[in-house]
């Protein structure tokens, strides 16, 4: 397609089903009541010129371009300020109109640049467009009065310039940063004519409270805030919609290329997830996927100390093939596995559980959500029936109470975090449940209610106290309950137990019990209550049991089956959802089915002609385990670095050494790579072509804005090597491989390209029964039938701090930057986050003698490595934090084998650590420095 | 030091643990069939074995699932 602009209504739609009927020039038409004169215009296909207005924000009537007459009304109200009313009769062009918008003209043209033809915003200004739209032909003023034409310009921010000699006052910027961003860092400075938009006090954009979202760049009408990229490259000419790579919130973009250059990602108007609006990772930090670090050639080795040596793709995959097959010869089918990328397309993670399962014969296939999200598979299937969440993104709109437990939005799900503010500023309660102070708790016009602070280690003494009051204060939905669940008497009779008061528990979490009574009360009787929640919650050694313990909350308070209501998790990487839906997990096939189901096995046996074993396999930490025995010999990774994103760096080490063939899949020459005999190249998401499921069970379209740069498409790659396996694996196109999806997956049955092109996305599941998708489940009954309470009793961890391991280690991410930093490392992100550092308290600091900036060490019983402290009193005395985005720190040689006790999921959120000045490298970091080549 | 029990027994335990708020008969049944949905083949023998060698270092109610196991 050409340049995709989509239509500026001019402002926001109204909800609502009452309507107006009026007429614009003559036109009639009926719109929802509250609706802006300048949009019901709109919709007859009158565009009434305009500056400040745009269908984003709030009407603001600062502009005066947008005056219509209106009959029966004096003067000339502004269009996009007046309402509609029943009759009302508009005219928008007349004489005195025209008149007096070219004087409006006028006065903007006499203080802006005339420097049209060779300014960057070229043919897409609103300023340029508009003179045109009024006919203004002269400026009576001149050019010599006072001006800002001499305004500086910012070039601070590495995405974006801000030239305030082109800046018309609208606001549009400030406005965007305040009711979509909802960050509130932008602010006009100065009176009249020495009016200004200025980032924070005076700052520069870089060294303001701006976090990059891009709001304001695509709000602005002129070239004052604009893409480097656009002035570097032009303006683009045509426009790919496709879906981020990042994050489980899995927006819309418009990928906008010059040719076949992409100049810049556009959040997409339509785009169910994100509706328009953008976070600094997507909207900016796609460079990774031309960066000089991928490697775009296969390559082998004999031995890990061997040099790399590129080869062709038919060598590479028949050498894979061949090992394979060999190992299986030995060691047995068992011997082998694969593991599936949650940063892959649907139809690439279906191709490789498929590779592995048809194939290799075997179930040893599982995925990186085993160290995320598995525990949400394994909770919200015993309790609701299957492993999702409940609600759509656009339901927390509905919200009167939020609970965010476990979980940081605007540092990891920041899109979602900016719907979430909306709804917080517009007066629904928020409760956070966290160890750390995160930056919901309190900022700009959002203070939480209630902050329960627990130690690390206790959601579910937490969450059973909140229920316990629930149900000893007579809250509970008696009505929900008993229409809609099952197993309630014994629970309820479980959780009334004294041990789990507030007041019993306070000394265990550390939460005040008189607030967390508080907590409970205002969950169960605000009216809608949501959770959301995120690895906080998960990765746990009572992961899974914390994710029944919040289904069984939400169930007795009858917060489950509507709008505004749930339990959803925000899921950490852009396909997590859709790689658990296809399949990857060892003990389930496609649509979470057990493989010992003898009618699901057959429906695949059936298509795919081989036998498929209805015992589970071995899942990731599993394959470690047995790797190190000797049992397990040869693994598949695709897109995933289990050697920097896998607790107990030195055991995963151990364990990948231990093995004759590591095969990875990847675009960059990762940590885990450092232990492969096969490098085959991936393809970015800028390559491929399929979908992606997000965090609400959203099905987008991948499409590709460049061939593979490898030169092959990656879902082909799994296919050839089952063929040079000796297994007929073949398709045409993606959209086949969605076919073969939908014939074997009910909650997918009605999910197609040629759907998803005309729906835009649909949320499944999507079949006979809902044709368009479910945005919201569990409405009538649940998918079991009925919500099934089950008891969660609170087992403390073993990692307990100890004399030499005093502190507590917990983890999490930054804006800037997405997981193992694969992607965001070769990005200009790192402006933001160049390392990972060490959050420790003021006391633990002060008693070791740690100064803001120290480099210390960080040790528990597992291993050391170095970082620099930050000194911060956002995590109470006794715990500290940090991130894992960065392989030179190696968060993850401290992190333990321990695990959920249900799936495995590591307990990256408790270990203890003892932290000290630093006196040398750790022996983490003396290794990785002896192999510069990879160095990061 | 990591744990000097090996994969199986910690896991096993692990479970265990979480069903010792229920009779000892249900909660054997809990873990038994916990194990045989979620652990691969190579890791249910490898415990029975275990539950044989080195049953003192299994919780009883893991150790009980684990005899069960092959039943």
């Amino acid at each position: 397609m050409g340049l995709l602009k989509e239509h500026d209504l001019g402002t926001p739609a109204q909800p609502g089903p009452a309507t107006v009927s009026v007429e614009i020039d003559g036109v009639p038409v009926t719109v929802p009541e509250g609706t802006s004169v300048m949009r019901a215009a709109a919709m007859t296909g009158t565009d009434i010129p305009k500056l400040c207005a745009t269908d984003s924000l709030q009407a603001f009537g600062s502009c005066r371009l947008c005056l219509v007459e209106i009959d029966g009304k004096k003067g000339t109200p502004a269009s996009c300020t007046t309402p509609v009313a029943e009759g009302m009769k508009v005219r928008t062009q007349t004489p005195r109109l025209e008149k007096l918008r070219q004087g409006v003209m006028e006065l903007y043209i006499s203080d802006h640049p005339l420097d049209c033809l060779t300014c960057s915003a070229n043919g897409d200004c609103e300023l340029q467009d508009m003179s045109g739209v009024v006919g203004l032909r002269q400026v009576r003023y001149g050019y010599e009065g006072e001006n800002h034409l001499d305004a500086p310009k910012d070039t601070s921010n590495p995405y974006f310039d801000f030239d305030a000699s082109k800046c018309i006052v609208c606001s549009r910027c400030v406005r965007a940063c305040d009711e979509v961003q909802g960050t509130f860092a932008l602010t006009i400075e100065g009176r009249g004519f020495d009016s200004k938009v200025s980032p924070g006090a005076g700052e520069l954009f870089m060294d303001s409270e701006c976090v990059s979202c891009g709001a304001c760049v695509q709000a602005c009408p002129t070239a004052t805030l604009e893409e480097k990229s656009v002035v570097d490259l032009g303006m683009p000419t045509r426009t790919v919609l496709t879906t981020c790579a990042y994050c489980g919130v899995g927006c819309s973009f418009k990928a906008e290329l010059r040719g076949d250059e992409l100049v810049r990602m556009v959040p997409h108007k339509d785009g169910g997830a994100n509706e328009g609006h953008s976070c600094v990772k997507g909207r900016f930090a796609f460079g990774y996927a031309t960066h000089p670090d991928r490697q775009l050639k296969p390559m082998i080795r004999e031995k890990i100390t061997d040099e790399w040596r590129e080869v062709d793709w038919e060598t590479a995959i028949s050498y894979t093939a061949e090992k394979f097959r060999d190992i299986q010869a030995r060691h047995g089918v068992g011997a082998i596995g694969g593991i599936t990328s949650s940063r892959c397309t649907n139809e690439e993670v279906y191709v490789v559980q498929k590779m592995v399962r048809a194939a290799f014969g075997n179930n040893n296939v599982d995925t990186c959500a085993r160290v995320c999200h598995s525990p949400t598979g394994y909770g919200l299937k015993q309790t609701f029936g299957t492993s999702a969440g409940t609600q759509d993104f656009r339901s927390v709109a509905q919200s009167d109470v939020i609970v965010v437990i476990g979980a940081n939005p605007t540092d990891g799900h920041p899109v979602f975090a900016s719907r979430m503010k909306r709804r917080l500023r517009e007066g629904a309660k928020l409760i956070v449940i966290d160890p750390r102070r995160i930056d919901l708790v309190r900022s700009p016009h959002i203070e939480a209610e209630h902050h329960l602070q627990l130690a690390p280690g206790t959601n579910v003494a937490v969450v059973n106290a909140m229920a316990h009051v629930v149900v000893t204060e007579g809250l509970v939905d008696r009505e929900f309950v008993d229409a809609r669940c099952e197993d309630f008497d014994s629970w309820a009779e479980f959780i009334a137990q004294p041990e789990y008061s507030p007041e019993a528990t306070e000394e265990i979490t550390g939460v005040p019990a008189r607030e967390l009574r508080a907590a409970a009360r205002l969950y169960a009787t605000a009216g809608n209550g949501a959770i959301y929640y995120g690895l906080g919650v998960t990765e746990h050694s009572q992961g899974s049991t914390m994710v029944m313990g919040m289904a069984n909350l939400a169930m007795a308070c009858g917060n489950i089956g509507r709008e505004g209501v749930g339990v959803n998790p925000l899921r950490g990487q852009n396909n997590v959802q859709g790689s658990c839906d296809m399949g990857s997990f060892p003990h389930e096939l496609s649509g979470y089915r057990h493989v010992s189901d003898d009618a699901v096995r057959e429906v695949f046996e059936k298509l795919w002609e081989r036998p498929i074993l209805a015992e589970p396999g071995l899942r990731i930490p599993n394959m470690f385990d047995a790797a190190v025995d000797g049992t397990f010999r040869g693994l598949f990774v695709q897109g995933e670095d289990i050697a920097q994103s896998d607790p107990n760096t030195g055991h995963v080490n151990a364990a990948l050494g231990a093995m004759e063939l590591v095969v990875v899949q990847d675009l960059f020459l990762n940590e885990t790579a450092k232990f492969a005999h096969v490098f085959l190249p991936g393809t970015s998401f800028l390559e491929k072509d399929g979908t992606f499921t997000n965090a609400e069970r959203r099905i987008n379209r991948v499409r590709p804005v460049m061939t593979p740069k490898t030169g092959k498409d990656e879902w082909r790659v799994a296919c050839e090597i089952a063929q040079a396996m000796g297994y007929d694996m073949h398709y045409d196109h993606p959209r086949d491989i969605m076919a073969e999806i939908a014939a074997v997956t009910p909650t997918f049955a009605g999910v197609s390209f040629e759907k998803l092109d005309k729906l835009g996305s649909v949320q499944w599941p999507c079949n006979d029964t809902a044709p368009e998708g479910t945005p919201v489940m569990h409405v009538d009954s649940f998918v079991r039938g009925k919500g099934k309470f089950v008891q969660t009793p609170f087992v403390a961890t073993r990692e307990r701090s100890t004399r030499k391991f005093p502190l507590i280690l917990t983890t999490g991410r930054i804006l800037s930057q997405y997981n193992v930093g694969a992607q965001t490392r070769r990005t200009a992100n790192v402006a933001w986050h160049p390392e990972d550092v060490l959050e420790i308290h003021p006391h633990d600091a002060d008693v070791r003698g740690i100064s803001d900036g120290d480099e210390v060490t960080l040790s528990s019983r597992v291993g050391t490595t170095t970082l620099r402290a930050r000194i911060a009193d956002r995590m109470p005395v006794g715990v500290v934090y940090t991130t894992f985005h960065h392989p030179v720190t190696g968060a993850n040689v401290v992190t333990t084998e321990n695990s959920d006790w249900a799936t495995n999921c590591p307990e990256y959120k408790v270990t203890a650590v003892q932290v000290g000045l630093k006196h040398a490298a750790s022996a983490h970091q003396d290794a990785r420095d002896e192999q510069p080549a990879l160095a990061d | 030091m990591t744990s000097t029990l090996s994969p199986q027994i910690r896991m096993a335990n692990d479970i265990a643990v979480q069903f010792h708020h229920l009779p000892a008969d249900e909660a054997v049944e809990a873990i038994t069939k916990h194990i045989r949905m979620f652990w691969d083949p190579r890791m249910k023998a490898e415990l029975q074995r275990l539950a044989t060698e080195d049953s003192g270092s299994f919780d009883p109610l893991a150790l009980a699932a684990a005899k069960q196991l092959s039943g």
